[in-house]
C-alpha cells in the first residue's frame, strides 16, 4: 500500500461532456474535504442546471442537496454522489460545480482510498481542480502509476502485469517526449537558469561546511538570504508570467477587433448570450471599448470591444482610437471579426496587417449569407480572393492565424470558436493525451514546492538558524526544479565544489 | 619455488594500514582465528600522507567506528597532539573533529592493541597469491616466501602498496608509499585472475626541519583549549597541544611553479591514474584557478618526538630543485631544508561496482576488500571499510547474515553504498554533503545509531556496552527533567536579554527555552540550579537532539520513505536481460550491479523511474506467479 496520495485527470484530453479528476491514496477523503464542499453546506445554491446530465445519472443528488454538512467534517457514504462545488480553500473562490464520489479501499479500482471529482469537460476546468488537490496535499501521479498501483495491490491478475508494463512504457515515453517538447520553451529555459543560481548556492553552502578551514569567503546571513529571496522572487515571477499560470489565475485579454457594423457586438453578445455565468459587467471609461469578462469552458476571457482603429483626422474620433489601439496592444488574442458577406475590404487589410505576427483568430462573420469573395484594395480596384475564398486569402496574409466562419446571428460555429479560443490557452494544439496536462501541471506544482522550500529557507535565514539546515530546504528547491528539467542528480553540487574552489585540505 | 602450509586461520587480512587494522581486529573481536599480514611492519597504521585524523564527514566517520566497536577514535584519542572542533559557527549536524596525531605513537599505540588482541597473529609477510577453488571461494593465501595459509576468507587491504608507483619530477620507481617495498606480485596476480582493476593516483607534500622555518612569519594555530575525545569511551582527555602553522603562497611561488611545469610528472604524461579533485598537487591549483593570488599551505607537526614538519596543501610531483626553490618563496619558508620530498603515487585498485554491500566481491565468496583498494582515499574512509569489511568475513564464517547499514543509518552507511552502486572515477572522499540524512547522521548521536547493531554482530565489548546503557539512560533523564522543569519570566528574562533574545511573558519550560537559536544548554545552567553532572557525550546529545527536534523528526519522516523502498528486496536470481519493460540501458546496468533492494537500484544511473516501476510490476508478477 502506498503511502502518498496521487491525484491525475482520468479523462482523456479534450473536448467532452464531463472529465474526471481521481485521487488515490491514503489521503484521499482528507484531500477531497479540503477542495469540495457538498451543497447545503453554507454555499448557495444557483439552480438547476449543475451539470448536464447530472440529475438523471445520480440518484443521491437530491439527498446531498438538502444536507447541511460543513466542508471538512463532510462525512460521504461510500460510492455515493455528492452534488457540490470545488472550492479553493485559500480564498474560497468557486472553481467548478461538480460531483463526487469516495470509494474507500480496497473496493476500489487502485485498492486504495478513490476519490473521484466530475466536472466539466473542459481542460481549464480539470487543470485548476488538479492544481488545488497538489496544492492540498496529494502529488501528480506518475505516468500509469493508478494502473500500477492496482496491479501491486492485487485488484489485477496476473494476465494483465502486462498490460501494465506497456502502459508504463508507453506513457512514460509519451511524456518523456512532451517533457522535452516543453523543454524547448522559454519557461524550462528560465528554470534551467534558476536552477543553476541555486546550484550556485548549494556549492558555497557545501564548500562552506565541508571546508572550514579553506582560504574561501564566508556565506554570511546577509549574502546567503539575498541571494535565495532574489532565487525565489524569480521564480515567484516565472510562476506567475508563465502565460498558462496568468492565464488561469487572471484570465486571457482577447481584444474583439474590425471594422464598424462587421458584427463585433453581436458577436460579443453571442459570446455573453451562451455563458449564463457572467462574474463581471464592466463598462469601459469610454463608449470606445467595452470590456466584459465571461468564463468560457472555465477560462476566464476579458473581451475588449473595440470602436475602431483606423487613423482619422477627426480629434474626438482619434481619442477613442488612441484607446482602441491600446486594447489592441495589450491584447494576448485577438478576434478578428471580418463581414464574409461584404468580402476583405481595404480597411480589412490593414487590420491583418496589423495582426501579423499576432495570436489571432480570424472570424468570417455572416456566414447565413451567401459570401462575396472579393477583395477591394485602397483604391476602390476589385479583385477575386486567391482561389476564390476568403479563407484562403485570409490564410495567405495571416498564415499563424485560426479562421472561423461564424454566424453572430444565427449562432452557428460558436462552438468551434470556443473550442479554437480553448485550444489557444492550452498550448495551441489539440493533443488527445492526458500527459501533457500531467506535464504541465506537475511542472507548476513543482515549481510551488520549490518557492514554499525557498520561503522557508529565507525565514530559516532571517532568523540566523544554522546553515546546514538551511541548506535541506535549498537543495530540495533545487531538486524540485530538476524533476522538471530532469536533471536531479546527487552528484551535481560536489562536482561544482571542486570545479569552482580551490580545495587542498 | 617449494610451497609449505604453514597454518590455518579463519581469516587472513592482506594489508595492515587503517583498513586492515581494523578488519582484523574486528574478526578476532568475534572470535575468529586471524592473521593481519604486512609487508612490512613498519607500515602498522601508518599514516602515509597528513598526521591528522577527522575532519568534516571524515570526523563522523571515527565517531561511527567508534559507536561499533572499533579501534580508530581510541587510538587518536591516545595519540593526538592538537585537537579542533570544525564548523562549530555551524549547525549540530556538520561539526567535525579533526585531530593531529603523533604519527610515530598513532603506529605504535595500534601495534600494541594488535599485539595483544586475542586470536590476532600480526605478520610481516607478502602475499603474492589468493588462493580460490573452483567455485570462485577463497581457500588459502601465498606468501612470496612460499608459505601458504588455508582460510576460508580473505580482507584484502592493500593501500597504495598494490602495484604502487611513485614519481618526483622525472624520476619513476615501483615503490610502496615512503620508499617500502611495493606489492607488484600481488597486482599481477588479481589481474591474471580476472579482476577489473583500475589505476588511481594520490599525492603527498615534502617534509621539512622544523628548526630551518621561521614560525614568526606564519599564523599560528591553537588546538581547543578542551579537547573533545573521539571516542564515546572518553570524556575528559585535556592536554597540553601542539601548534599548527598558516602562511600562504604568493606570486613569485607561482611563478616558479609555472616556469616548472614542463618538468610535472603530472603534467608530462607520465602518470595515467586518476588522482583526487579535492586534494589536487599545486600544480593543478595553478592551472586550474589561475586568477587565486595566493594558496594557504598549514605547517603541522608529524609528532612530538621528531622535527619533521608536513606542510599541507603542497603536495606536488616537481623534481625537488624546482620544490627547494618555490618553497623559499614563502613566508617563513626562506631557509627550508627538505626531509622528504613530495611525491605522486600510483597504485591499483578493484572497480567497487564489482563489490556487494557487505564488502564481498560479487563473484568471490569469502572475497572481502576495503579501503584504497575499492577506490576511497582517507585513512578514515579505509578504517570504516576494513571495520565493515571484517565484520562481514566473521559473518560470512558463521553463515550469518551480511551486517549492512544503509544511507540513512550511518555515514558508513553513504560511503558504501555510494561506491558499490554509484562506483567512483577518482579516489572518493567523504564530504557531508554526500549525506542526504545529515541531520540525523550527526557525529553526537553515533553511538545512539550504532552501538546496539555492534553490540548484536559481538562487536562490542561489555564495558562499551554498559557505558552506552547508562549514558543513553541518563540523555533520556534530563530531556525529560528538562521538558518538566519551568521557569518564571522573572527568573529568566535578565538571562535572556543579556542573550539578545525577546523575553517571555509566562513561566517557560527549560526545553523550550533551549530551542531558542541564542540559548545554549551550558547557558541555560545559569537558570537551572538542579542540573546533574553530566558527560560531554550526553550532554550534547541531550542539546542537539532537543534543539533540532523539529528539523529531525521531518528529517525522520523523510527515512520512513526511503526505508520502504530499501525494504523492498530483489532475489539474487532475477534475470533481468529477460525483463520486458526495461530499457536496455537498465537492464545492462541492473545485471551488472544486480542491486538488493528497489530503493539501491533507483540509485545506479541509466535506471529511470519508469524502468522501476517496471520492476516493481514484474517482481508482483514474479511473487504471484510462485505464490
Amino acid at each position: 500500500m502506498s503511502e502518498t496520495t496521487i491525484a491525475a485527470i482520468s479523462t482523456a484530453y479534450g473536448e467532452a461532456g464531463i472529465g474526471i479528476v481521481r485521487m488515490s491514496g491514503p489521503d484521499a477523503l482528507g484531500v477531497l474535504r479540503k477542495v469540495f464542499v457538498p451543497n447545503g453546506s453554507g454555499l448557495k445554491q444557483t439552480g438547476e442546471n449543475g451539470l448536464d446530465g447530472a440529475n438523471a445519472t445520480v440518484d443521491q443528488l437530491q439527498n446531498s442537496v438538502d444536507s447541511a454538512e460543513d466542508a471538512g467534517t463532510w462525512v460521504p457514504q461510500p460510492r455515493h454522489m455528492y452534488y457540490g462545488r470545488i472550492v479553493d480553500p485559500k480564498d474560497g473562490s468557486v472553481v467548478d460545480e461538480c460531483l463526487a464520489v469516495y470509494m474507500p479501499g480496497p473496493q476500489s479500482y487502485t485498492g486504495e482510498d478513490v476519490a473521484e471529482v466530475q466536472c466539466h469537460g473542459s481542460v481549464i476546468s480539470y487543470k485548476k481542480i488538479l492544481a488545488l488537490m497538489l496544492e492540498n496535499g496529494a502529488q501528480p501521479a506518475e505516468p500509469g502509476e493508478f494502473t500500477k498501483r492496482a496491479f501491486l495491490n492485487g485488484r489485477m491478475d496476473l494476465a494483465q502485469a502486462e498490460a501494465v508494463i506497456d502502459l508504463i512504457k508507453a506513457r512514460s515515453a509519451r511524456s518523456f517526449d512532451c517533457a522535452v517538447g516543453q523543454l524547448e520553451g522559454m519557461l524550462s529555459q528560465k528554470i534551467r537558469a534558476v536552477r543553476a543560481e541555486l546550484l550556485d548556492l548549494l556549492t558555497e553552502l557545501a564548500v562552506n561546511m565541508d571546508y572550514p578551514d579553506e582560504d574561501i569567503e564566508e556565506l554570511t546571513y546577509g549574502r546567503l538570504g539575498n541571494r535565495i529571496s532574489l532565487i525565489n522572487d524569480e521564480l515567484i515571477k516565472l510562476k506567475e508570467s508563465s502565460a498558462e499560470g496568468r492565464i488561469l489565475r487572471e484570465g486571457l485579454l482577447a481584444a474583439i477587433v474590425g471594422k464598424p457594423n462587421v458584427g463585433k457586438s453581436s458577436l460579443m453578445n453571442v459570446l455573453l448570450r451562451e455563458d449564463r455565468s457572467i462574474v463581471t459587467d464592466v463598462p469601459g471609461t469610454t463608449r470606445d471599448t467595452i470590456e466584459e469578462q465571461i468564463s468560457l469552458r472555465g477560462i476566464t476571457i476579458r473581451f475588449v470591444d473595440t470602436a475602431g482603429i483606423r487613423s482619422s483626422a477627426d480629434k474626438v474620433e482619434s481619442i477613442g482610437i488612441e484607446r482602441s489601439k491600446d486594447a489592441f496592444n495589450r491584447a494576448e488574442l485577438l478576434l478578428l471579426v471580418l463581414d464574409s458577406s461584404e468580402g476583405i475590404s481595404a480597411e480589412d487589410l490593414e487590420l491583418m496587417e496589423m495582426a501579423k505576427d499576432r495570436p489571432a483568430i480570424v472570424i468570417l462573420n455572416k456566414d447565413d449569407l451567401p459570401a462575396a469573395d472579393v477583395v477591394i484594395a485602397a483604391d476602390g480596384v476589385v479583385r477575386r480572393a486567391a482561389d476564390g475564398s476568403l479563407e484562403d486569402e485570409v490564410r495567405r496574409i495571416l498564415p499563424g492565424a485560426r479562421i472561423v466562419k461564424l454566424s453572430a446571428k444565427t449562432g452557428e460555429g460558436l462552438l468551434q470558436l470556443e473550442n479554437s479560443i480553448e485550444e489557444y490557452v492550452t498550448g495551441g494544439r489539440v493533443r488527445r493525451e492526458e500527459d501533457v496536462l500531467v506535464t504541465n501541471v506537475r511542472h507548476i506544482a513543482l515549481i510551488d514546492k520549490a518557492i514554499e522550500e525557498l520561503s522557508w529557507a529565507g525565514r530559516m535565514t532571517g532568523a540566523a538558524e544554522a546553515r546546514d539546515f538551511i541548506e535541506v530546504n535549498v537543495r530540495a528547491a533545487f531538486d524540485a526544479l530538476g524533476e522538471i528539467t530532469g536533471e536531479t542528480a546527487s552528484g551535481e553540487v560536489i562536482e561544482e565544489v571542486f570545479r569552482r574552489f580551490c580545495l587542498g585540505k | 619455488m617449494e610451497k609449505y602450509t604453514l597454518g590455518k586461520y579463519d581469516v587472513v587480512v592482506i594489508g595492515a594500514g587503517h583498513a586492515g587494522c581494523e578488519a582484523a581486529l574486528a574478526c578476532a573481536r568475534m572470535g575468529k582465528e586471524t592473521l593481519l599480514l604486512s609487508i612490512n611492519l613498519e607500515a602498522v597504521a601508518n599514516m602515509f600522507c597528513n598526521p591528522a585524523v577527522g575532519g568534516t564527514g571524515k570526523g563522523h566517520l571515527v565517531r561511527e567506528i567508534d559507536a561499533l566497536g572499533g579501534e580508530m577514535g581510541l587510538n587518536i584519542d591516545k595519540t593526538f597532539i592538537q585537537s579542533r572542533m570544525l564548523n562549530v559557527s555551524k549547525g549540530p549536524a556538520v561539526h567535525s573533529l579533526r585531530a593531529q596525531a603523533d604519527k610515530r605513537r598513532y603506529h605504535e599505540e595500534m601495534k600494541k592493541v594488535l599485539e595483544s588482541q586475542e586470536h590476532l597473529l600480526l605478520k610481516q609477510g607478502e602475499a603474492v597469491d589468493i588462493d580460490l577453488a573452483e567455485d570462485g571461494s577463497v581457500r588459502g593465501v601465498l606468501l612470496r616466501t612460499g608459505a601458504y595459509y588455508e582460510c576460508r576468507a580473505a580482507v584484502i587491504a592493500t593501500g597504495t602498496f598494490l602495484g604502487g608507483k611513485i614519481f618526483i619530477g622525472e624520476s619513476v620507481v615501483e615503490s610502496g608509499p615512503n620508499g617500502l617495498a611495493p606489492s607488484t606480485i600481488l597486482a599481477e596476480a588479481l589481474k591474471n585472475k580476472g579482476f577489473r582493476m583500475r589505476r588511481f593516483k594520490t599525492g603527498t607534500p615534502a617534509r621539512c626541519l622544523a628548526s630551518s622555518l621561521d614560525f614568526s612569519k606564519m599564523q599560528v594555530q591553537e588546538g581547543d583549549p578542551h579537547p573533545v575525545p573521539f571516542s564515546f569511551m572518553n570524556d575528559n582527555i585535556d592536554k597540553e597541544q601542539a601548534k599548527c602553522w598558516l602562511t600562504y603562497t604568493n606570486e613569485e611561488t607561482h611563478r616558479i611553479i609555472r616556469a616548472n611545469f614542463g618538468r610535472s610528472a603530472l603534467f608530462g604524461g607520465q602518470i595515467e591514474g586518476v588522482g583526487p579533485r579535492y586534494c589536487p598537487s599545486i600544480e593543478s591549483k595553478l592551472d586550474r584557478f589561475p586568477d587565486k593570488e595566493r594558496h594557504q599551505l598549514f605547517v603541522e607537526p608529524e609528532g612530538l618526538s621528531t622535527q619533521e614538519m608536513y606542510l599541507q596543501g603542497m603536495s606536488t610531483s616537481l623534481p625537488e630543485d624546482v620544490q627547494q626553490e618555490f618553497y623559499k618563496t614563502i613566508p617563513g619558508l626562506g631557509n627550508i631544508r627538505l626531509m622528504r620530498a613530495a611525491y605522486a603515487i600510483e597504485y591499483d585498485c578493484i572497480d567497487p561496482m564489482d563489490l556487494k554491500l557487505s564488502l564481498e566481491h560479487k563473484q568471490h565468496p569469502g572475497f572481502f576488500c576495503a579501503g584504497q583498494f575499492n577506490g576511497s582515499s582517507g585513512y578514515e574512509e579505509a578504517a570504516a571499510q576494513g571495520l565493515i569489511a571484517g565484520i562481514n568475513a566473521a559473518l560470512y564464517l558463521d553463515g550469518r547474515e551480511p551486517f549492512v547499514l544503509d544511507r540513512s543509518e550511518a555515514y558508513i552507511g553513504v560511503l558504501i553504498d555510494d561506491l558499490v552502486t554509484k562506483g567512483t572515477n577518482e579516489p572518493y572522499r567523504m564530504m557531508t554533503s554526500r549525506a542526504e540524512y545529515r541531520l540525523v547522521l550527526r557525529q553526537d548521536n553515533a553511538d545512539l545509531r550504532l552501538t546496539e547493531k555492534g553490540r548484536a554482530v559481538g562487536l562490542v565489548s561489555d564495558e562499551r556496552w554498559e557505558r552506552f546503557l547508562a549514558d543513553r539512560k541518563a540523555m533520556e533523564e534530563e530531556v525529560q527533567r528538562l521538558e518538566i522543569s519551568t521557569v518564571s519570566p522573572s527568573e529568566v528574562n535578565p538571562l535572556i536579554e543579556s542573550l539578545g533574545g525577546t523575553p517571555v511573558d509566562n513561566r517557560i519550560s527549560l526545553s523550550e527555552l533551549l530551542r531558542r537559536p541564542e540559548i545554549t544548554y551550558d547557558a541555560l545552567a545559569a537558570v537551572d540550579p538542579e542540573r546533574p553532572q553530566l558527560s560531554y557525550h550526553v550532554r550534547t546529545k541531550v542539546e542537539v537532539g532537543l534543539k533540532y527536534r523539529g528539523y529531525i523528526e521531518k528529517q525522520l519522516a523523510q527515512i520512513e520513505k526511503f526505508k520502504k523502498l530499501e525494504g523492498q528486496t530483489i532475489p539474487e536470481d532475477i534475470d533481468y536481460m529477460s525483463m520486458e519493460g526495461l530499457r536496455n540501458e537498465a537492464r545492462e546496468k541492473l545485471s551488472d550491479i544486480r542491486p538488493v533492494s528497489v530503493g539501491q537500484a533507483s540509485r545506479i544511473s541509466g535506471v529511470s523511474p519508469a524502468d522501476i516501476n517496471v520492476l516493481l510490476v514484474q517482481l508482483e508478477r514474479r511473487r504471484r506467479k510462485q505464490s
